[in-house]
């Protein structure tokens, strides 16, 4: 938005002979440093994409792309193939997103269509509440509580891919709800009124009507989590037993540990010399993060210029 | 079954869910606080770990994580209201306006860990800070603008216009505008983001990792450029690194991490309520 002007009363430019001219050097100082802070966001993007490739472009060069791609991630022995991590990234995160969208989406719709404003009161901010839970601390609990409860349930170990996604499941849940229920705000009441006036059940209303009405900012609002829980780092270190396997087709294939781009960046970082092939490919790894979460940024970003340019036109 | 009768199964459903979603957040807190209050006394808070830090208490990571905090928002508040006022009061709906939304977008999205390695590239080896409370601080602040830059934004664009016009039309400039009427008006919004912003940065361990976090230090750090413990990376430490570590000094300092976060979490909605009812439009 820029400074207010409507069409019968536009705001006069300051005169400039009433100015003291060190008054004029100040609004154009304070301008050029408004613009400044505003333009750095976009430099340190350049500068964080810039300095990953710097220490982590050599990976791509000096180990052989076939087993970079390669299922084999062994550095002691300078085996560097990042496809198991990549599979386990997958695998906990498609699982977690598989948990997290319905429950999400149907809070969002009790929150936003059914439940009345005193539960509306209390529920929005155990939300909040949950969103400030930092990840260490439910990496804390699914290590100390639900790894425990899985292995009771028959897993070899508590550790495995599907804990990991319960807990990203738990953790991306308030990125979603928060999301969708604007979403769903975001509908014209009129589209209600219309569909219940002519006999619509509340339910109908909102599965034929408020749902597809809504549908971009639902579509967002599961890019954003699926963005979230695949930058999650480390809860998903505590809990997913951190072996770099690719665990086979199978219908137990949950409930084998696996090990993620990013757990594998935390877990290793602080053991490898400053330049050596271990630490370049752990840049690497960081690159392929990188693209992965500004693609679905980037994707989502553009539903969020449409959506917030309809509600200012609301206001 | 008739459509009254899927209405009332469909609201049955929802409200269920709905149910299963809140319920756990109750539970783990009361976990946390159940198991982790018998740790908490005196000595636990104020004395520095001894024995393997299987006995003593937590200062130094506690100690550490406010002064990380606070240099989190010497870093990220003058660029993050800085860029937000830009975006409310000057910017125009121009390509670069969109480059740096999309910009911000982004950095909201980009994983902690990977600002954890932008930090160690930058700060601790190409500047050479090493791992310090510095390179830390500055990593956790790059990482905390989005949110202050979009909720300050928020905050100021929420200022009605005749705020704005009246002074205008008294001859004040446009800085002075912004300054003497609009910034006091936004300022409880965009106090109540910097303090989420600032919640969601103290509980951060993986920008720490590599940037700011040692494992144990004897000895507080006495200058910003040495390394400190912090309560989210202490906890992972003492629960994953270091075998037969007391369950309840586990807890304990979950809880007492919980409580500094929640704490800031409680202030600023705290600061948003108080102030809007205040608020004189």
């Amino acid at each position: 938005m820029t400074i207010p002007q409507t069409d019968s009363n536009p705001a006069p430019p300051p005169p400039p002979v009433d100015q003291p001219p060190q008054r004029r050097w100040g609004e154009f100082v304070i301008e050029r440093l408004v613009l400044i802070a505003g333009v750095s966001t976009i430099l340190i993007v350049g500068l964080i994409f810039f300095f990953l490739v710097r220490e982590g472009l050599p990976a791509f060069l000096d180990v052989p792309l076939r087993q970079l791609f390669g299922d084999r991630w062994y550095p002691i022995e300078g085996l560097y193939g990042i496809w198991p991590l990549i599979v386990g990234s997958i695998l906990v995160t498609v699982v977690a997103i598989i948990i997290a969208v319905p429950f999400g989406l149907i809070t969002a719709i009790y929150l936003g269509e059914i439940a009345p404003q005193w539960q509306r009161e209390i529920l929005k901010p155990l939300i909040e509440v949950l969103a400030g839970i930092p990840s260490i601390v439910l990496g804390f609990l699914g290590w100390v509580a639900l790894a425990p409860i899985i292995q009771q349930l028959g897993a070899p170990t508590g550790l495995t891919a599907f804990t990991g996604s319960l807990i990203l499941a738990y953790m991306s849940l308030p990125t979603i709800i928060s999301i969708s229920e604007d979403a769903l705000y975001a509908v014209p009441k009129e589209y209600r009124d219309g569909a219940l006036a002519i006999g619509a059940t509340q339910w109908q209303t909102i599965w034929r009507v408020v749902l597809p009405a809504a549908s971009s900012g639902l579509v967002m609002a599961v890019m954003l989590g699926i963005g979230r829980a695949i930058g999650e780092t480390m809860a998903v270190m505590m809990v997913t037993g951190n072996a770099a396997n690719i665990p086979e087709l199978s219908p137990t294939m949950l409930f084998e540990p696996v090990r993620t781009l990013t757990a594998t960046i935390a877990a290793e970082m602080g053991e490898v010399a400053q330049g050596s092939l271990h630490y370049t490919v752990l840049f690497g790894i960081g690159i392929v993060l990188f693209l992965i979460t500004f693609t679905v940024n980037s994707l989502a970003g553009r539903l969020v210029g449409t959506q917030t340019r309809r509600k200012r036109g609301q206001l | 079954m008739s459509r009254q009768q899927v209405q009332k199964l469909a609201v049955g459903i929802i409200t269920g869910v709905a149910v299963l979603v809140v319920v756990p957040i109750v539970l783990v807190i009361l976990m946390i606080v159940v198991m982790g209050i018998g740790a908490i006394n005196w000595e636990f808070l104020t004395a520095m770990p001894t024995d393997g830090m299987k006995v003593g208490g937590i200062m130094p990571a506690i100690l550490g994580t406010i002064i990380l905090t606070l240099g989190t928002a010497l870093v990220c508040m003058p660029v993050a209201i800085g860029a937000a006022i830009y975006l409310a009061e000057y910017a125009r709906d121009n390509r670069l306006t969109r480059w740096v939304r999309l910009a911000i977008v982004n950095l909201a999205g980009i994983p902690s860990v990977v600002y954890g390695l932008f930090g160690l590239g930058v700060f601790v080896l190409f500047l050479g800070f090493g791992t310090s409370i510095l390179a830390g601080s500055l990593t956790l602040g790059i990482m905390t603008l989005p949110v202050i830059i979009s909720t300050s934004e928020e905050a100021i664009v929420a200022v009605p216009n005749r705020f704005r016009v009246v002074s205008l039309s008294l001859g004040a400039t446009r800085w002075q505008t912004i300054w003497h009427q609009v910034l006091p008006q936004a300022l409880p919004g965009i106090i109540t983001g910097v303090i989420l912003g600032l919640s969601r940065a103290a509980g951060e361990t993986a920008p720490l990792l590599f940037t700011a976090a040692a494992f144990y230090l004897p000895e507080l750090p006495r200058t910003i450029l040495e390394p400190t413990m912090a309560l989210p990376y202490h906890l992972y430490v003492i629960s994953t690194q270091v075998p037969d570590m007391p369950l309840s000094i586990q807890y304990g300092t979950a809880l007492v991490l919980l409580l500094f976060v929640l704490s800031l979490t409680l202030a600023a909605t705290l600061v948003r309520t108080r102030m809007r009812r205040r608020r004189e439009w």
